[in-house]
């Protein structure tokens, strides 16, 4: 009798505990990080995972987390994979999560119809579908700094400047042959039009990311005057590579964000020298927030990062993704009064984000990067981008902000949000009147 | 019409036009032709020893480059890396025998195939716990290989060579030339294919299958370091590499799997056609052509030749 009724105390107890256990999570900011450490994109999926982890770790050390609530943070390992990334997805949506960022367009595209029906706020960061920005269609997906087709414009507007503008010139695009690289080809095509230049295409299809010499083969016998790349992961150091092998003028060659980090021109090095690359936050580990993480994080050991690698393009990068994300957890904390926020509050903390030069002096990030404001109508910012450029053995800012161009962008970007919706007769539209 | 010209008439035009720029369109071929070959022949070897397709190779390219790498970084010489790295491919080849192969003799081909499978995924999880994910940058000059490259003039134009493209094809050739020579003219040769044609008679006549296999996939990891080697010079040294093993699929089903000339005309066949099509033919269709086209070549020649080029023609008794 004994046996049993310890026997059942024990259980109880076990299952007190379960009980208690969502309790607990609801008394934290859950937010998943959807990661990819693994698999043939890693090499970038890595320092954006760090950069990520480790400042919401910091505001969790230094501050006690954001509004007095911990920061949970729980990676989900896709590979880069959009079945892994709704397998994720579907496993920690339920925990509570506040917002997904998914790091890959693919993964992107696949949990935008859901976010509506969980009611948990996708943030695509500089990535994913374009049409996005336009925040009366899509009232629970966000993209800023800026779209896919804002940097194009801005990387269009920066070759315009130079040589004598772009008029009659041949640009040649190089793109991964995916979702991902294809996004910016409309806009490209837009563009070619009104301003009057020529494009030329070379897709890359992902087995061939290593084997580009026909490809660069044909860049040689084409000559461009410009070359735009819109690549990923091995993509970007063997086209560096072919493009210095053939001679291609490496100052006419300018890859998106996706397509300058370290671990894209060490490898090139020297023979990389000149290359340039669009960015949306500064590297360097000179800012308070950066020096925060180190002494915070990094130096106890409770980083997974290598310490070189704190501060790179790509490691900033996650990093900026938390600072949004944290800034957006406080805006929503404001608006609902209460700490302890839902995936719908959390939704409208990011539309309301304002993340203005002066804010990001105060979270010691002055010049990181460009002011965020977010809308009901515009969920993409239509942020500035910056140049830099590889002196043959680290990235060097070349620009001032280089806006894009809103206005044919924006009208853009309505006709292709007008085009997703229209053959999905339930979708969830807001009005922003 | 104009559709006919584009097909018919301007590649060929382009290429009296720009001679210099075919003559760079045939060297790319070349040198990625032998580097097909290269790869191609590590999956023959394996073939011919255990009736295998290696799934793993690829996976075994990427590990080979990354322990160098990996040793390297490590403060390890680079010359000194390079032969502890011939010594864990060695030590792969020797637990592959013992762990996997050794228990499956006389299984069906199968088996074994789906035993390769595991032994990939099993590389690549191991490898990335080893050594990361991150990418790595190839110890090029570290390792005494040829950077740079030299520009010739020809025929008003200029055609480009770099030093690590001709450092390897030499290597290619060498390695391809001395393995076809070892496994054709030595005894352990004779005795690979006596294994290749049946693992039971093969036993019976005194042949080790355990000393073949190890030395064949002891090969295999050399011709995966070589290869690791030069492509990571090309390009970095990540997991996406073993993509780059799938481009000698065509190759083999040119050549033939059983067959070591196979592998190296077929590499020299599908690298000159694929560089030549893609990128005399490939605008047509709209660029990136080449990854398919080299099965349009190798399916060809299958119409003729369902054996290969120059693989064993099968004739079943009843």
């Amino acid at each position: 009798m004994f046996k049993k009724v310890t026997t059942g105390a024990v259980a109880l107890a076990i299952v007190s505990t379960l009980q208690i256990a969502p309790v607990s999570a609801q008394e934290t900011l859950y937010v998943p990080l959807l990661t990819y450490r693994t698999g043939p994109f890693a090499g970038g999926g890595i320092p954006i995972a760090n950069g990520s982890a480790d400042y919401y770790a910091m505001l969790n050390e230094r501050d006690g987390g954001i509004g007095g609530l911990k920061i949970v943070t729980e990676e989900c390992e896709t590979s880069y994979n959009s079945q892994k990334g709704v397998e994720c997805y579907e496993a920690t949506k339920g925990n509570g999560a506040l917002v997904y960022n998914p790091y890959s367009t693919g993964i992107t595209l696949q949990l935008i119809p859901k976010a509506p029906v969980d009611e948990i706020p996708v943030l695509s960061m500089g990535y994913g579908l374009s049409a996005v920005a336009v925040g009366e269609k899509f009232p629970w997906t966000f993209n800023y700094p800026a779209s896919y087709w804002d940097q194009m414009s801005s990387i269009i507007s920066f070759i315009d400047t130079q040589d004598g503008g772009i008029k009659g010139k041949k640009v040649g695009f190089i793109y991964l042959d995916v979702g991902y690289g294809k996004e910016p080809i409309p806009l490209l095509e837009s563009l070619s039009e009104s301003m009057g230049f020529e494009v030329v295409k070379f897709p890359v299809a992902g087995k061939e990311m290593q084997t580009q010499s026909s490809h660069w083969l044909n860049v040689r016998k084409e000559n461009p005057d410009w070359m735009i790349m819109w690549g990923w992961g091995a993509m970007n150091p063997t086209a560096i590579k072919e493009a210095a092998k053939i001679k291609y003028p490496m100052d006419h060659f300018i890859g998106n964000w996706w397509s300058g980090a370290d671990v894209d021109l060490k490898p090139a090095g020297e023979a990389g020298k000149g290359y340039r690359s669009a960015n949306m936050a500064a590297s360097g580990t000179h800012f308070q927030a950066l020096q925060d993480v180190i002494k915070y994080v990094v130096e106890p050991g409770n980083s997974q990062a290598d310490p070189d690698t704190v501060g790179s393009v790509l490691y900033n990068r996650g990093l900026y993704n938390s600072v949004v994300v944290a800034e957006a957890i406080r805006t929503a904390q404001e608006i609902a009064g209460h700490a302890n926020i839902t995936g719908a509050e959390m939704r409208a903390g990011l539309e309301a984000l304002d993340l203005t030069a002066e804010r990001l002096a105060e979270l010691g990030l002055a010049d990181f990067t460009a002011p965020i404001k977010a809308t009901c109508e515009n969920h993409g910012s239509g942020g500035s981008i910056f140049m830099q450029q590889w002196d043959g053995s680290k990235w060097v800012r070349t620009s001032d902000l280089i806006a894009p161009m809103t206005d044919l962008v924006r009208a853009e970007l309505e006709a292709a949000a007008d085009q997703y919706v229209s053959d999905k007769p339930n979708w969830k539209t807001q009005s922003c009147n | 019409m104009d559709l006919l010209y584009d097909i018919f008439a301007d590649p060929f035009v382009q290429m009296a036009g720009m001679p210099d720029f075919f003559v760079q369109v045939l060297w790319e071929g070349f040198v990625t032709g032998t580097l097909y070959a290269l790869i191609a022949l590590g999956f023959v070897l394996i073939f011919k020893a255990s009736g295998v397709f290696n799934f793993a190779q690829g996976i075994m390219v990427v590990f080979a480059a990354l322990t160098l790498v990996g040793l390297y970084q490590a403060g390890v010489p680079a010359l000194l890396a390079l032969v502890l790295s011939l010594g864990v491919m060695g030590t792969l080849a020797v637990s592959v025998e013992r762990l996997v192969l050794r228990h499956l003799v006389n299984q069906p081909d199968i088996i074994l195939f789906m035993a390769t499978i595991g032994l990939s995924y099993f590389l690549i999880g191991f490898g990335e716990f080893i050594f990361g994910g991150e990418t790595k940058s190839m110890i090029t000059s570290e390792l005494g290989l040829p950077t740079g490259s030299s520009v010739v003039d020809f025929a008003g134009g200029i055609v480009i060579f770099q030093h690590i493209d001709i450092a390897a094809v030499v290597i290619a050739g060498i390695l391809v030339t001395s393995l076809a020579l070892f496994f054709s003219k030595s005894r352990i040769g004779r005795a690979l294919r006596a294994v290749a044609d049946d693992h039971q008679a093969a036993l019976s006549v005194g042949i080790s299958l355990n000393q073949i296999w190890v030395i064949v996939w002891f090969a295999a990891g050399i011709v995966a370091l070589a290869t690791g080697i030069m492509w990571g010079a090309r390009s970095d040294v990540s997991f996406a590499l073993q993509i780059v093993a799938l481009k000698a699929l065509p190759v083999l089903i040119l050549g033939g799997f059983t067959s070591v000339p196979g592998a190296i005309v077929g590499g020299l066949i599908i690298g000159f056609g694929e560089k030549i099509f893609e990128v005399y033919w490939g605008g047509l269709l709209g660029g990136g052509v080449e990854g398919w086209f080299a099965y349009v070549i190798a399916l060809i020649f299958l119409l003729f030749r369902p054996q290969g080029l120059f693989g064993e023609k099968i004739i079943e008794r009843i």
